[in-house]
């Protein structure tokens, strides 16, 4: 009987998604797509393409290797399951957690970002320069110009390593500021209601 | 009860409640620094730990946390005190809400990135410098030896005369000069350097005061001027005093 001959040709979107795998291996720091396209030298819809391919073979429960969307770019972590033995080995970055003082200047910078340190501390009213400075050692946060004018107060904006370790894809992935805390109007209504019951 | 040993466990400060007032009265703690709400938490914890009520540790607490909040709001609000002054209650009530307002929506940010970051306790992954860039390669167009032997040949010529025409200013010899004063001093014993020299160029004059230098070197004439740019006046050294100097000095 005669079988059709069955070429075994190497894929050429598989050639792609393990030029990708190298260059995620090598690589430090997130890379964006413009970057990967750069270096395989291919088109944007071939590498989305070539890392949905990836995304499939490096996800938990299949790899100990998972590939993440992070910090406007894509990049390797280990998977949940070798979380533990890391542990045993290496310090994620943010090991000891973070202090009130310094998550709630985070999120300030996060969202308001570039911001000086006399806004953070009106916002907070408390100062935030150790906050800030514990921040940026950890590099978490870092310096993004001046206030206008002469002598203006240094401004800070939050890092890649920030997206990375918050995993967050981008500053956008963070809740809407809408969404967060009483709006306006429920505080003045509260604090007119304390005013009421005083003069009553 | 007593208030100053409250016990205190704060960002900026760790210890008993008198201890913060004594750093901050003398200046060695900023007010600023100071979580002045974590005090009253603590104070309030305190009490519910307590059966009864004691009226007078409280009263002393309301003075001691009031003082130290209008120091803080004034250290922290140096102009914005004057701003806020300026609005009627109204609006002083609006601004203040909405500064209440922002501030609340950022500890909720703050609530959320805490419970994002105790989620990612799982999550290692590398970090370190970004590995080196290439350097890029510079590359050269084609060469030809024949264009090198040319490049070496235009090198291997003579420079062309460089031209000094410009340079060419034309002195008159000194001799001509000394020789012209030794004849003018066998007539006169004294002349006047200017009225001699009225006329010639720059450099001639120029050349006709070194000749004077030299017949000074060769102890023939002696130069004197009253004052500067006064009249040079040129006189005959005495064949005889100079002789006679000649002995002395031998």
């Amino acid at each position: 009987m005669e079988r059709p001959l069955r070429l075994i040709a190497a894929n050429p979107l598989d050639a792609l998604a393990r030029t990708i795998e190298g260059l995620l291996v090598v690589a430090t720091v997130p890379l964006s797509i413009e970057e990967l396209c750069e270096a395989a030298n291919e088109s944007e819809e071939r590498v989305q393409t070539a890392l949905g391919l990836l995304g499939e073979r490096h996800r938990e429960g299949r790899s100990g290797i998972v590939l993440e969307h992070v910090a406007g770019g894509w990049a390797f972590r280990a998977s949940r399951d070798a979380a533990e033995a890391c542990a045993r080995l290496f310090e994620r970055p943010v090991q000891r957690g973070l202090t009130r003082a310094a998550l709630e200047t985070l999120s300030i910078v996060a969202y308001l970002g570039p911001v000086s340190r006399p806004e953070i501390a009106r916002i907070r009213g408390v100062a935030a320069d150790s906050a800030v400075a514990g921040l940026l050692e950890r590099g978490l946060i870092a310096e993004a110009g001046r206030d206008h004018g002469i002598g203006g107060a240094v401004r800070y904006r939050t890092t890649p390593l920030f997206e990375r370790v918050f995993a967050l894809e981008s500053l956008a992935a963070l809740p809407r500021l809408d969404d967060l805390g009483e709006d306006v109007d429920a505080i003045r209504d509260r604090l007119a209601r304390v005013a009421e019951q005083r003069s009553a | 009860m007593v208030v100053r040993e409250l016990e205190l466990d704060l960002d900026a400060f760790e210890g008993p409640f008198d201890l913060l007032l004594t750093l901050v009265l003398r200046e060695e703690l900023d007010l600023a620094e100071v979580d002045v709400a974590a005090i009253v938490v603590a104070f309030v914890e305190l009490l519910a730990d307590r059966e009864t009520l004691d009226l007078e540790a409280c009263g002393e607490f309301l003075v001691l946390v009031s003082t130290l909040l209008e120091l803080k709001a004034r250290a922290l609000f140096p102009d914005e005190a004057a701003e806020l002054a300026d609005l009627g209650p109204e609006e002083a009530a609006e601004e203040l809400a909405r500064r209440l307002a922002e501030y609340r929506r950022m500890k909720e940010a703050a609530a959320w990135l805490a419970e994002r970051l105790s989620d990612s306790r799982e999550r290692f992954f590398r970090l370190g410098p970004a590995p080196l860039a290439p350097q890029p390669e510079r590359k050269l167009a084609p060469q030809d030896p024949a264009q090198l032997a040319a490049a070496l040949r235009a090198l291997a010529a003579d420079p062309p005369q460089v031209s000094l025409a410009h340079m060419a200013l034309r002195f008159p010899p000194v001799a001509l000069f000394v020789e012209r004063f030794r004849a003018l001093l066998q007539r006169r014993r004294l002349f006047d350097f200017d009225a001699e020299v009225s006329g010639m160029s720059r450099v001639e004059i120029a050349v006709a005061f070194l000749a004077l230098l030299e017949l000074r070197k060769q102890d023939e004439i002696v130069i004197n001027q009253a004052a500067p740019f006064a009249p040079i006046r040129i006189a005959r050294v005495d064949v005889e005093r100079s002789s006679s100097w000649n002995v002395r000095s031998a």
